[in-house]
């Protein structure tokens, strides 16, 4: 696969905290690739570093193997997290105007379409939904068909319904064929659209690869979760059942053995959730406290 | 230089729409002047004045008139440097006779156009003994009656394309940075050069739209004098707006919030009001404020709308103002394009 984007050994140093910490990463093309962290992480940073808002203090950027340069912005679409949009101007204005300024664009009419911005496509843009105005900046970013789209945390703030439409969007891009490259701090976000995922805390990197890959590497396939009440709390436990974030927890690959052994240790089932690993349990693994703080 | 006329049109169209769209902002740019001067059109209707206003250069008890010590006579001493003005006031109606007794023999200035002044001449000759009324010199000047409406339309016009030079650029674009538009622009091929560019050519349209509306509507409304050349008047406003507009890029350079935007525009605005001369003359003000006052871009701007509009001023007598303006606006526009941050 080609190479699109890399990031080599990004720094940003503010006063009072280095942002982002010797950051390095590469994004193949017609991948998405996520950036997943809490808040404060540093992945908005390495972003706007990427897309060439900020300087970076060290480290460089490449986009097709080299130095990023002018032309670089008429390449890529960006949805930014906080951001407006000039007042009084209906959707359709606000595409024609960002339109303007690219010397390529995609066709407005398509999209629209692609977008679902059709029903409210001449309403004043400052007078939409959540969902909608996302779809709107979400078309936005794609005004120019660029070739890497950079989404930075584009469903924090949508209600679950609008989020998992937003998800279909950006898997019909992908379809397209353009490269993703997006922000989160939803695991669940990042383990559906992401081919390849970066776990980002305190400016670095913690974990690099394929999300389904990393929790096979780190984890048996099988949670089993029990309540603090389930287990008598004078019975001295098994070095595997642990206490994590109020709760039971044992990790497994064989259901059936370890439900039998939590029945020997007489131990209520009724309230025993068993699923698979997530990104989150990653994070907490690997980082000692939750994605969400 | 990467310029684009098309990406710079883009913004211009969409700050304009901005601007019409938005039916309080505009309401409110047109209907505020036209309402100042329909107040003072108002408050100065009155005619509680005594019944005639007589300048006197020199030292009334030097002469023997009793015509000076009348109640129904308002005396206003004039300093010997001021007497060029006071003529002109003459001319403006502003007083009924300027009368120099310092002078030997004594001299006077009378408007024959004004009733009130060739009323006053009359009285004036009576009141001397006969062989000093003789003895007058008598200079005659002639000009409409200027209304003090006349006299502070320039100003208010001046003003108000001041606060939407001002807010509407400065403010506006640092709203802009504030809530995110400027880095979503900032993020597009788009430059400095062609968003500011488009700012200050969006803010000289609605200027002049605007200024042009409230002319022709307080013309009609209240009518005012208009002495000289239109189109000299239009070059001297726009020379202003696009001195006004360049002071408010200075500010939207690279300010975050509008409320430290906001005190210092009034910073800007206030002082400028107070001292360009918009509400009364700063001829009799102290040196220091005159001194002030003569360095303010509005105070050039004023003067110079109001030696056209009353004076009929021409060209020559314009030029320095138009100048000054055009050579802050080009010294802004460049400092400005230095400063200007996207963040």
């Amino acid at each position: 696969m080609t190479i699109l984007l890399q990031a080599v050994g990004l720094v940003k140093q503010y006063p009072e905290v280095r942002a982002v910490d010797g950051v390095s990463f590469d994004v193949e093309a017609g991948s998405c690739y996520g950036l997943l962290g809490p808040n404060g992480a540093g992945k908005t940073t390495t972003m706007e570093m990427l897309e060439g808002l900020i300087r970076p203090d060290a480290g460089e950027i490449r986009y097709r193997g080299r130095p990023v340069d002018e032309r670089f912005k008429h390449e890529i679409g960006i949805q930014f997290q906080h951001t407006a949009l000039q007042e009084k101007q209906t959707v359709r204005e606000a595409l024609e105007m960002f339109a303007a300024f690219y010397e390529r664009n995609a066709d407005i009419g398509e999209l629209i379409r692609l977008c679902h911005l059709g029903e409210f496509v001449d309403r004043d843009s400052g007078k939409l939904s959540g969902g909608q105005r996302q779809r709107l900046l979400l078309a936005i970013a794609l005004v120019n068909d660029p070739a890497l789209v950079f989404l930075d945390e584009p469903t924090t703030g949508l209600d679950p319904q609008s989020r998992r439409n937003f998800w279909s969007l950006i898997e019909d891009i992908k379809q397209a064929g353009k490269t993703v490259l997006l922000t989160t701090h939803y695991m669940e976000e990042a383990y559906r659209l992401c081919d390849r995922i970066a776990i980002v805390d305190h400016g670095r990197i913690l974990i690099e690869g394929e999300p389904d890959r990393l929790l096979r590497a780190h984890f048996p396939s099988t949670i089993i979760r029990l309540p603090l009440s389930a287990i008598d709390a004078a019975l001295e436990l098994p070095d595997d059942i642990r206490v994590i974030e109020g709760r039971y927890e044992l990790f497994t690959d064989d259901v059936s053995g370890s439900i039998e052994r939590l029945e020997g240790l007489g131990a209520s089932l009724s309230d025993c959730q068993i699923s698979a690993p997530t990104l989150e349990d990653l994070f907490l693994k690997l980082t000692g406290h939750a994605l969400r703080k | 230089m990467n310029f684009s006329p098309v990406r710079l049109l883009a913004v211009l169209k969409a700050r304009l729409r901005e601007f019409y769209r938005d039916t309080a902002s505009w309401a409110w740019n047109l209907l505020m002047p036209v309402l100042i001067l329909l107040g003072f059109a108002f408050i100065f209707s009155g005619d509680e004045e005594p019944m005639f206003r007589l300048a006197l250069l020199g030292d009334a008890e030097t002469v023997e008139l009793p015509l000076l010590r009348e109640d129904f006579v308002r005396l206003v001493e004039v300093a010997p440097q001021d007497r060029e003005q006071a003529v002109v006031k003459v001319r403006r109606h502003q007083y009924d006779l300027l009368l120099d007794v310092s002078a030997s023999p004594p001299r006077y200035w009378v408007n024959r156009l004004s009733e009130r002044g060739r009323v006053l001449e009359r009285l004036l000759l009576a009141s001397a003994a006969p062989a000093d009324s003789a003895g007058f010199r008598r200079a005659e000047v002639a000009g409409r009656d200027i209304r003090y409406v006349d006299w502070v339309m320039p100003g208010v016009l001046a003003m108000n394309m001041m606060f939407s030079c001002l807010w509407g650029v400065g403010w506006v674009v640092v709203r802009y940075r504030k809530n995110g538009v400027l880095r979503r622009l900032q993020a597009t091929p788009l430059t400095p050069f062609e968003f500011l560019s488009a700012q200050v050519l969006a803010r000289l349209v609605i200027v002049s739209f605007v200024t042009t509306a409230v002319f022709i509507g307080a013309w009609l409304m209240i009518g005012f004098v208009m002495r000289g050349s239109w189109w000299l008047l239009a070059l001297v406003f726009f020379a202003g707006a696009l001195c006004l507009t360049s002071l408010g890029l200075i500010v939207a350079t690279r300010l975050k919030t509008e409320e430290v935007a906001d005190g210092l525009l009034n910073l800007m605005s206030w002082p400028m009001m107070i001292f360009s001369g918009v509400w009364f003359s700063m001829e009799t003000a102290h040196p220091v404020a005159q001194a002030l006052s003569s360095a303010m871009p509005l105070t050039w701007l004023v003067d110079a709308a109001r030696s056209i509009m009353l004076d009929g001023a021409g060209w020559s007598g314009v030029v320095i103002q138009i100048a000054s303006l055009a050579g802050l606006a080009l010294l802004m526009l460049l400092v400005s394009a230095r400063l200007f941050r996207w963040s």
